[in-house]
């Protein structure tokens, strides 16, 4: 699904990421955890191609990613649904508008948006927001849109960059369980955070990047630091 | 493509109502912008035109005959001036043409010229200059010839008039282009602004894989659209305004400069294409600013 060989990038003289090999399966649900500036962030930026890598090779979904050309990005971020700590919703879109518009995106025809988009903002719990605008809502709820949204063209993967960092504890393990369903459902899932209790709690597989290398990449994992 | 068309105007529609804060200050620049530079149009046009007609009036030298010059010796008068390059053309006007003219010239007092025997006018010939500068060659010329008993030439007057529209027009030119630079600053300040508030807008779109065609066209189809509306409203407000001034000062302009304000719906017609134009280029050329900056990576 996604495979990192040897992968090194670095900023001017400081450290992104080191020599990282790492393999994630499809149905995988892996936690990437560190203390800030390991190199979490860069890591999830050359998976979605915003920063090339120095040294190595990345491949998604089998293909070499390194040298696509500009063209080549968009379909590589649509078969790759991005969730975020601060959601991202469109603000002048309405939460329907905003889950349309990763639609829209790939052609899909008028008929098809109208039919998908009830279902996946009903699994979301967030029916009776359709007509809202993001800054009429909750957090929690931001946060249900953005992940509609991330799944509407069911993506191979999901990945989610401290989706629960905005949220309160109740709300964030809400989400938890959502994610963990679409997980459960045969996408892989690879998620960032600092969230110890969860990490602890969902007993899932965890890699550990510390100063740009991976230092730990155990299955049934725990947190294991202190930050 | 034609429904990537309809979609960037829907969503361009949509988006122009949703923004109404930074739609309203585009349209405001644009239309503040497009209303100087309408206004100083029709100032100029009208100006070229007063200017042109003043000095088509003074293209002319009037030959007064003697009232026993009959129309045969008129006739041989007119030919040899002819034969001369620096004239263009000769008309014979006749006593009764000229009485005539006058009265109409003279408007609801024409009643005062009724109390009079008889014609005091004489005869005439018209003459026509090819350019303004042989106008004393062909007066002196002209107060040569026999059965003439005066010639009238405005020469000073088209001295005066010469230089007085020559400096209207400079500063006119100079206006506008002051204006204009204006203008630009105001509408690139504009969209400085525009840019600012669509950078995480067009990051989030790209973040679900669009293309940067599909980020483009909406915004493009909404620049242009802003375009257009300020196109309208600076339109219609150019018409009122223009109107009114014809209505308040045409008078004092046939007076002043013996000529009146070119028609309003003619010069809406012309406008209104160049301003279209001009508002939609002005828009699409912001949006396609905006954009630039976050559309490359």
């Amino acid at each position: 699904m996604i495979r990192f060989e040897g992968v090194t990038k670095m900023y001017g003289g400081n450290v992104g990421l080191l020599d990282a090999t790492i393999k994630i399966e499809k149905g995988d649900f892996v936690f990437l955890v560190g203390p800030s500036g390991a190199g979490k962030s860069t890591l999830i930026k050359l998976i979605l191609k915003e920063i090339e890598p120095d040294e190595g090779a990345i491949y998604v979904n089998g293909r070499e990613i390194t040298h696509l050309s500009n063209r080549e990005i968009p379909p590589l971020r649509r078969s790759i649904g991005m969730v975020f700590q601060d959601f991202r919703l469109l603000p002048n879109k309405t939460v329907y508008e905003n889950v349309a518009f990763a639609m829209e995106v790939v052609h899909s025809t008028k008929r098809a948006i109208r039919r998908q988009i009830p279902q996946v903002l009903s699994i979301m719990g967030i029916s009776d927001k359709a007509d809202k605008f993001p800054a009429e809502l909750s957090a929690g709820e931001q946060q249900r849109v953005a992940i509609a949204r991330a799944l509407i063209n069911n993506p191979m993967m999901l990945i989610a960059d401290e989706p629960t960092g905005n949220l309160d504890p109740d709300t964030a393990w809400e989400i938890m369980k959502l994610i963990n369903q679409i997980n459960r459902r045969g996408t892989t899932v690879l998620m960032v955070t600092h969230a110890k209790d969860i990490v602890d709690r969902m007993g899932k597989r965890v890699v550990a990047i510390d100063k740009g290398r991976i230092v730990r990449d155990a299955w049934g994992g725990e947190y294991g630091y202190d930050d | 493509m034609i429904r990537g068309l309809k979609y960037a105007l829907t969503q361009a529609f949509v988006q122009v109502f949703r923004n109404k804060g930074m739609s309203l200050a585009s349209i405001f620049s644009i239309t503040a912008m497009l209303l100087i530079l309408g206004l100083f149009f029709f100032v100029t046009v009208n100006i070229n035109i007063a200017t042109e007609s003043a000095k088509q009036q003074f293209n002319t030298i009037e030959v007064y005959l003697l009232e026993e010059t009959s129309r045969d010796d008129a006739d041989i008068i007119t030919q040899s001036l002819l034969s001369m390059d620096e004239i263009a053309g000769v008309t014979y006007v006749s006593k009764e043409e000229a009485m005539e003219h006058f009265k109409d010239r003279w408007g609801d007092k024409a009643y005062l010229l009724e109390g009079l025997a008889e014609n005091p006018l004489p005869n005439s010939l018209r003459v026509e200059l090819t350019s303004l500068e042989d106008g004393q060659l062909i007066y002196e010329a002209c107060r040569n010839l026999i059965g003439v008993e005066d010639v009238r030439y405005y020469q000073e007057e088209v001295k005066k008039i010469l230089t007085i529209t020559d400096f209207i027009q400079q500063g006119a030119l100079i206006i506008i282009l002051f204006l204009i630079i204006v203008s630009v600053v105001v509408v690139s300040n504009t969209v400085k602004l525009t840019v600012m508030a669509r950078q995480r807008e067009i990051m989030i779109m790209k973040y679900v894989g669009a293309t940067n065609w599909f980020i483009r066209g909406p915004l493009l189809a909404e620049g242009m659209m802003i375009g257009c509306i300020s196109a309208g409203i600076s339109l219609g407000l150019i018409w009122m305004i223009y109107s009114r001034m014809v209505e308040l000062f045409s008078n004092q302009a046939l007076l002043l400069f013996s000529t009146s304000f070119v028609e309003v719906g003619f010069m809406m017609r012309n406008l209104i294409w160049i301003f279209i134009a001009l508002g939609m280029s002005i828009g699409a050329f912001g949006s396609i600013l905006s954009m630039r900056r976050f559309l490359n990576a």
